[in-house]
């Protein structure tokens, strides 16, 4: 069983919508044990930085998720659900994050970028993962967001974005897989990508 | 690079396709999502739903409307018309749909986009703008704006070129629509869509100084709205307008164009576009 994990915020109704078009067995929850209990965890996420990992305290979610990835369940972070994962972010003041990944979550700065990122934007991949299977470089997906993660370690990076600079738009190790862009929301592309982490899930 | 989206709207009532000329002589045309399903398929970035449905207890069909399109469209979905409380965005995010245009009750409530965006995040929280090109008229303006000092710097009389409307294009609000969109960006508003009232309709092009003073004047997407009628317009607003994304209806409603045409030819003209 995948469980999608249900903070309180953010749509998601169309992750679980895109998960079952796939034929997916999946359970939205906001309850650690069906966390624990899941084959795999996937950490959706539109919204603020300070209010997600409060809920996920609050919600006693946040231990079950370190936990979840650290015996090795797949996992996929899509969005502020990818940003979680590293250290701290700046947004609405400083936070700490789940902390998994060395790192932080700046915002764009720039005077000629519109921002929010939005819309549909090309991602580069840095290396062969499963998620891409069928895929080919270069693809666009649909992006929405003001802030992008920083890794220190560069290793983790699978593929990047160029948005007045490059930034981090993929992210695999081992068992964990996070995403900047919405699958759910990048049309037969964005399903394919689903598709392919159930098939590890 | 990021690439200019090409949005399809759909003017919805009473749950069924609808497309207005100048916001009169209305004509049915067909099933939501049935619609939604052809522009997902012809590679359409985003889509839009304008619900004008008039009467209240008839204001929940959208909702299922907004489901049935989510279970089979997996593309960004933004919906407007008749949001007056922030749990008619939570029932619309929650039916699947991923932002909310708000027009009239920006301007009646003056919090309600700040207190939105802090809830629901800036991203879902598009903010439409009807504007006119000023006539002098003796405007109508907002009571909540009157005598608050910062605010009445909004008002058309100090300068306005283009001024505020609601309710369809009927209702004059004696607000600036350059400093208003200025203002909606610092109140949280995460996009705008801006629609030419006097371009609306009539297929001449959108206008593309209003387009272009709003988009270069914000750092927030703006869509350009109102006035497609070939796919020269589409590449007029995107380069000269500066706008982030075009919103058009009747040219691709009416099958004049499919989004693919409109997408091959502003690829061709070097805009950058998702194929």
């Amino acid at each position: 069983m995948i469980v999608i994990v249900d903070y309180g915020m953010g749509n998601l109704r169309s992750v679980e919508k895109a998960f079952q078009k796939t034929g997916a067995d999946v359970m939205v929850s906001n309850r650690p044990a069906d966390v624990l209990n899941a084959t795999s965890v996937v950490l959706p996420g539109v919204g603020a930085f300070r209010d997600c990992i409060g809920n996920l305290e609050t919600l006693g979610l946040a231990s079950a998720i370190k936990e979840s990835i650290s015996i090795g369940k797949p996992f996929l972070g899509i969005c502020l659900g990818m940003q979680i994962l590293f250290e701290e972010s700046e947004e609405f003041g400083l936070h700490k994050g789940l902390g998994i990944f060395k790192g932080n979550v700046p915002k764009f700065i720039s005077t000629t970028l519109k921002i929010p990122h939005m819309g549909w934007n090309k991602v580069t991949l840095r290396k062969k993962i499963p998620l891409f299977d069928g895929i080919e470089d270069g693809q666009y997906f649909y992006f929405v967001h003001s802030y992008y993660v920083a890794p220190v370690d560069d290793e983790i990076i699978a593929g990047t974005t160029e948005y007045g600079g490059t930034f981090t738009s993929m992210i695999a190790k081992d068992n964990v897989y996070a995403l900047q862009f919405h699958p759910e929301k990048s049309q037969k592309i964005g399903l394919k990508i689903i598709e392919n982490f159930v098939k590890i899930a | 690079m990021l690439a200019k989206r090409i949005i399809p709207c759909l003017d919805v009532r009473d749950g069924r396709v609808v497309k207005g000329v100048n916001f009169i002589n209305i004509v049915d045309a067909g099933d939501p999502v049935e619609n939604a399903i052809f522009y997902d398929q012809q590679g359409a970035d985003e889509l839009t739903f304008l619900d004008i449905t008039a009467s209240h207890e008839k204001r929940k069909i959208i909702l299922d409307v907004v489901e049935k399109t989510a279970n089979d469209v997996f593309m960004p979905l933004t919906v407007g018309g008749g949001i007056k409380k922030l749990d008619d965005i939570r029932d619309l995010l929650n039916a699947g749909c991923d932002k909310v245009s708000i027009n009239t009750t920006a301007i009646v409530d003056p919090n309600f986009i700040s207190k939105a965006s802090n809830r629901f995040g800036s991203q879902c929280i598009v903010v439409a703008i009807d504007a006119k090109r000023y006539a002098g008229s003796t405007p109508e303006f907002p009571e909540w704006l009157k005598g608050n000092t910062p605010m009445d710097d909004l008002k058309v009389e100090n300068g306005a070129k283009w001024e505020i409307y609601t309710h369809g294009g009927r209702r004059a609000r004696g607000i600036d629509a350059l400093k208003w969109a200025i203002f909606m960006e610092k109140c949280g508003a995460g996009e705008i869509l801006l629609t030419s009232m006097d371009k609306d309709g009539t297929k001449d092009g959108y206008d593309l100084e209003l387009t272009r003073a709003v988009s270069t004047a914000l750092s927030i997407p703006v869509i350009a709205s109102g006035g497609a009628g070939n796919l020269e317009h589409l590449y007029e607003a995107l380069t000269i307008g500066a706008a982030d994304a075009v919103l058009a209806a009747s040219i691709f409603h009416f099958r004049q164009y499919s989004i693919g045409d409109a997408k091959r030819y502003l690829n061709q003209k070097g805009v950058p576009i998702r194929l």
